[in-house]
């Protein structure tokens, strides 16, 4: 057997850990050791040594899909934007309408160029009036703060950069919330909604907010609070799973992952996120995409399952034009699916594709959206 | 998942490929070291009988969820059976990597090759 090649997952690499880290620019959550210590496998993501697995990639998903997986996610940064001139920034920066979250509302929009390329896709949370903590993708953090702060000057508000403030758990499932719950002061917030609780004793920002296509909540805490907090929702029966397994279940629910289904030359339009783009706000690049919106783009994102045996894999071509962006197997449909930019008029539900899997052409279909929907959803 | 292990009886390729050699047809299949690295295995593209294999090329393809891996032949020769039983149950290759995770049988074209291979203990000693 040969290495991995590396064309399917350029940014994992099998490096194991070792202590101080064999790279000395590599980051860490104040979870790694735990998760070591637990037998996960390590790999270097953006930067940071992180788990990848730890019982395996099948376990993991299906106890998400079945009862409750927790991830630690404090790789991912965050940005705090704050002062009376907060909410007028951040429209002009994210492509969502801003005024209209409520105050411990949460957001999803892009951050786009002038051209309209996506440089991040991120949920904004709004913790006062005047206060609002938009988390980022742990690769395009530095970029995204640096694009915050560029663009302040002229608005009465302060751009600060979070990411040392907070370790990240998302906890999900069908008893996620009941587990979180049970440790909790009061009441948890629902979805899309955050609130500040105490869990187990230590200060929590819950946010109702997920990406697993499962009910859950996302944790920010004090780094040194994590450990303690980990340990708690285990002892309550909450799964660790890794990076592997939120890929494969982010991929059933067909949400996009930056720096495979987006990335700067591509238009929130054609990624399928017209939906949380508002251009009457007037945010930077809403000409852009306002014109791909208004002509049509000439291709779309859409989720595509093979007819047959394969896997489609990041990369691989689409017959005919396109190219697929994210690939596995489906844990829960046992088939092969993906995501995949394809000329517009073949984007509909249904219509029948070739892919070229390094060499064979494999049959695949264009299919609704998402491609796992959980039972209660019907 | 099984634990680590090497028979003494098989010959093994340095890119974690063994062989069971009997008579002039040899089985193939990988070690218990590359399933692991490889991770829980999801498809495996199995060769057509007929086809010519060579001495450290490429035969196959075997995917986990996040990886795709070229498999070597540690020897050359023309594949005579594929293991079929893999195409509902890859996973075979993780449970038993030496016995149901075979992956083809080939009819040697010089069986003298053999003695590129490496012994257990040779193998084993790479591990580390």
């Amino acid at each position: 057997m040969s290495h991995p090649r590396s064309v399917v997952q350029p940014l994992w690499h099998d490096d194991g850990v070792s202590d101080p880290p064999a790279n000395a620019d590599a980051r860490r959550t104040p979870l790694l050791h735990r998760h070591v210590a637990a037998g996960a496998r390590i790999v270097s993501f953006a930067g940071w040594e992180m788990p990848v697995q730890y019982a395996g990639i099948r376990e993991e998903h299906l106890a998400v899909r079945r009862t409750c997986g927790m991830f630690d996610v404090s790789h991912m940064g965050q940005v705090e934007t704050a002062g009376p001139g907060a909410t007028a920034l951040l429209q002009r920066l994210l492509s969502n309408d801003v005024e209209a979250i409520p105050v411990g509302g949460a957001q999803y929009s892009v951050l786009c160029r002038e051209d309209g390329g996506v440089l991040d896709d991120l949920f904004t949370y709004r913790l006062a009036a005047d206060r609002y903590l938009t988390v980022t993708n742990a690769a395009n953090h530095e970029r995204d703060f640096a694009w915050f702060a560029d663009h302040a000057e002229g608005f009465d508000a302060t751009v600060e950069d979070t990411l040392e403030r907070y370790a990240m758990i998302a906890v999900q499932g069908p008893l996620a919330r009941e587990i979180v719950q049970a440790m909790a002061d009061a009441p948890l917030p629902a979805r899309f909604t955050v609130a500040q609780r105490v869990l187990a004793g230590r200060p929590v920002l819950v946010c109702g907010t997920g990406y697993t296509g499962e009910d859950g909540v996302e944790l920010l805490c004090a780094p040194d609070d994590a450990g303690p907090l980990w340990d708690a929702l285990a002892a309550r029966g909450a799964a660790p799973c890794g990076l592997a397994a939120r890929d494969t279940l982010r991929l059933e629910a067909c949400y996009h992952l930056y720096g495979n289904d987006l990335s700067t030359q591509r238009n929130p339009i054609e990624a399928g996120l017209g939906w949380c783009v508002k251009e009457a706000t007037g945010f930077i690049g809403a000409d852009a995409v306002a014109a791909v919106r208004d002509a049509g783009p000439r291709q779309r994102l859409v989720p595509v399952t093979l007819s047959g045996p394969g896997i489609p894999r990041q990369g691989n071509p689409i017959v005919g034009g396109g190219e697929v962006t994210s690939g596995t197997l489906s844990p829960c449909l046992d088939i092969g699916i993906g995501l995949a930019y394809v000329p517009a008029a073949r984007a509909t539900p249904g219509s029948e594709l070739q892919i070229d899997v390094r060499g064979k052409i494999r049959p695949a279909v264009v299919a609704q959206r998402p491609l796992y929907r959980k039972e209660s959803d019907g | 998942m099984a634990d680590a292990s090497y028979p003494e009886e098989l010959l093994y390729h340095p890119e974690h490929d063994w062989v069971r050699i009997d008579g002039d047809v040899a089985t193939f299949g990988i070690t218990w070291y590359a399933q692991d690295a490889l991770g829980e295995v999801v498809f495996f593209d199995p060769p057509d009988v007929g086809t010519t294999v060579t001495k450290d090329g490429s035969y196959a393809e075997v995917e986990s969820v996040k990886a795709v891996s070229d498999v070597i032949a540690p020897l050359s020769g023309e594949i005579v059976e594929v293991n079929v039983a893999l195409a509902d149950k890859p996973e075979a290759i993780n449970e038993d990597p030496y016995g149901a995770g075979w992956m083809v049988k080939v009819r040697l074209s010089d069986v003298s090759e053999k003695d590129a291979l490496l012994a257990h203990g040779a193998y084993t000693a790479t591990l580390t």
